[in-house]
């Protein structure tokens, strides 16, 4: 059984329904994000199991025990906010061991767990300090030492990383994945910021309107996605229209060339179905395991440094292709016709059109 | 023409914007010298005077007259417990209404707002005399039958007019916090709401609590109407009785009013400077 159970949750304010229908189950140390765009629904989620909402509907369930209707107070969790939220009154040692002060701990045990705190997250000289003389990641490590202090079920993270810097974010995410996997606390994280999500859970749960659009490992979110909002949300993608000729191979035309995905599809024969490509599924000239070669042209170059991100238009469709640099190699000039090869099996069908 | 004013050497612009910044500057120096006679030759004539109580020579004598006064000091000691009393009673009214408004009801804070503003629109005799006629010996309150009863009816009044500066001063200090995620950080630590107000809010805010309550203290301390109509022996009826019969004295009363006053000024400095979280947030 699932550590964390969320089943039907429901949240309505007034008569705007923030979350709908929304089911999770997350084991026991599994990192768990929720992504989506702003007022989706996944700092309300948050806020639910966190306890400062009350679900409209449907339960949570954390270690067999249903904690829906429990106090905040009660329910043992930990969370780290976006705003930081240390006590701009207290030291950094005194935040770290203020939730063990207030369930009476004794003094003795609070010190020797706020220095173990401390030294995980790698601030062990800075007990002393106030918040406002700690810069923003040091003070986003101290919170998220305050929030695992007292040793909680799970753990929370509501956009910890937004107000930071993108160097720092890009260290503390690291840093925070690393943490968690040693205390192998469960932890949901909340981001509105895709590479994160990608690069530090177990799965993601991408959200939209409210509801959870699709649940799974970020591989699987990437190179499958459910839906064309999941397509769209994570990564970028240009989408074809394509008329499909047999819908038990998977064969269509696609800009004139008949190409067979390999995978039964659901529309009929004669229908329009929508298909989408990644930019790294696209390759530049005639390559060698890739059966489908559209014509294009060049219509702009975009250098990102390590990739160099490529506008051709197939058509009327402006097709997105990445390269890498290679500084022996110059891209090609705008204008200019190309070749771009795609493999049949990476076309992601996102369904009627 | 206009290539003209464009082909001007960048000396020449100098010349022209020198003398007039200089004028600017003169002429803010004047103004504020002028604010400065304005509030400081009525306090020196003031101070002057109330040295001049022996003649031809300066003394203290007036100030020890008042000092000395046992009507003085029974009066003084009575409002300064009043005010007290007043400051404990309006922050355990408005400590919690202001973090409620903040956190659960922030639709309310205009009508909050508006509530608390009243004793400013509302004149302090229409309140006394409403008080008078709501809590007299016939009603069904008779809190003026007793003094115990007439002070805590005092209290109360003094309470009110000091709702207006009492809730700014907590409002402004909240508002330098995000309360809402303190406090939603502090309960998922386990916190219950005496913690969250007396452990995280209150050190916080600590310095506009202190302004609260020293505003408090002098209006207290000078408030006439209410003491008055109440009857009880509060320092404003006392100094207008002194002012009606009493040539020196008054001054003297005035001057201790304002040092009392630049006191309080001066430990909010102070306890600015002990609590470093403050100072930091300035």
């Amino acid at each position: 059984m699932a550590y964390l159970t969320i089943t039907h949750l429901e949240k309505s304010f007034g008569t705007t329904r923030v979350v709908r229908d929304f089911n999770l189950a997350v084991e026991k140390g599994e990192f768990i994000s929720l992504l989506g765009p702003s007022g989706c629904g996944k700092t309300t989620v948050l806020r639910l199991v966190a306890g400062f909402e009350m679900p409209s509907a449907g339960s949570i369930q954390i270690d067999g025990r249903d904690v829906t209707g429990l106090r905040t107070t009660q329910r043992n969790i930990g969370m780290v906010f976006q705003a930081y939220a240390l006590f701009p009154n207290l030291t950094v040692a005194q935040n770290v061991g203020f939730g063990l002060k207030v369930t009476g701990v004794a003094r003795a045990e609070i010190d020797a767990r706020v220095a173990e705190m401390l030294r995980l997250i790698g601030l062990p000289d800075l007990g002393g300090r106030y918040p406002f003389q700690l810069s923003g990641g040091q003070q986003q490590r101290v919170a998220l030492a305050r929030a695992l202090a007292p040793k909680p079920r799970v753990l929370l993270l509501d956009e910890p990383l937004s107000a930071l810097d993108a160097k720092i974010r890009v260290s503390l995410r690291q840093e925070i994945r690393q943490i968690q996997q040693q205390l192998g606390i469960t932890t949901i994280f909340v981001t509105h910021d895709q590479e994160e999500a990608l690069s530090m859970s177990d799965r993601v749960v991408v959200m939209n309107g409210g509801v959870a659009e699709q649940i799974g490992a970020p591989f699987e979110i990437y190179n499958r996605p459910a839906t064309p909002f999941v397509a769209s949300f994570v990564g970028s993608h240009t989408a074809f229209d394509a008329l499909v000729v047999d819908p038990g191979t998977g064969t269509v035309t696609l800009g004139g060339a008949q190409v067979t995905l390999g995978q039964p599809m659901s529309g009929k024969a004669g229908s329009m179905v929508r298909l989408a490509l990644r930019p790294e599924a696209a390759h530049l000239g005639r390559v060698a395991g890739c059966e489908t070669v559209l014509d294009g042209r060049i219509a702009q170059v975009n250098f990102m440094g390590a990739i160099i991100r490529l506008t051709a238009m197939v058509g009327d469709t402006a097709l997105t292709l990445d390269t890498f640099n290679r500084p022996d190699t110059p891209p090609p000039p705008v204008g200019s016709a190309v070749e771009i090869s795609v493999a049949a099996r990476d076309f992601i069908t996102l369904g009627a059109s | 023409m206009t290539e003209q004013t464009l082909s001007l050497p960048p000396a020449a612009v100098g010349r022209t914007a020198r003398p007039r910044r200089n004028a600017w500057r003169a002429m803010s120096w004047a103004v504020f010298g002028m604010g400065i006679l304005y509030f400081a030759l009525p306090l020196i004539g003031m101070i002057e005077f109330s040295l001049r109580k022996r003649r031809g020579t300066y003394s203290l004598d007036a100030y020890t007259s008042v000092l000395t006064d046992p009507q003085f000091q029974a009066t003084f000691a009575y409002s300064v417990v009043m005010s007290l009393i007043t400051i404990v009673l309006g922050l355990a009214l408005v400590l919690p209404t202001a973090l409620w408004v903040r956190i659960r009801l922030p639709r309310l804070r205009p009508v909050i707002e508006f509530i608390t503003l009243l004793p400013l629109v509302v004149p302090v005799i229409v309140i006394a005399f409403g008080y008078l006629r709501m809590f007299n010996t016939s009603s069904f309150l008779p809190m003026t039958g007793t003094v115990t009863g007439t002070n805590v009816l005092l209290a109360f009044g003094y309470a009110t007019l000091a709702l207006p500066y009492m809730y700014r001063a907590i409002d402004n200090g909240l508002r330098t916090l995000d309360v809402q995620t303190l406090t939603e950080a502090a309960q998922i630590l386990g916190a219950g709401w005496f913690t969250i107000i007396f452990r995280v809010m209150l050190p916080n805010v600590f310095t506009a609590l202190l302004s609260g309550a020293f505003l408090t203290f002098s209006i207290v301390l000078g408030e006439y109407v209410f003491a008055a109509l109440l009857d009880r022996p509060a320092f404003g009826p006392y100094m207008i009785w002194t002012g009606g019969n009493k040539a020196y004295e008054p001054a003297a009363l005035a001057v201790i009013a304002f040092a009392i006053t630049w006191g309080c000024m001066g430990l909010i400095q102070l306890a600015g400077r002990l609590f470093p979280h403050t100072r930091a947030k300035r």
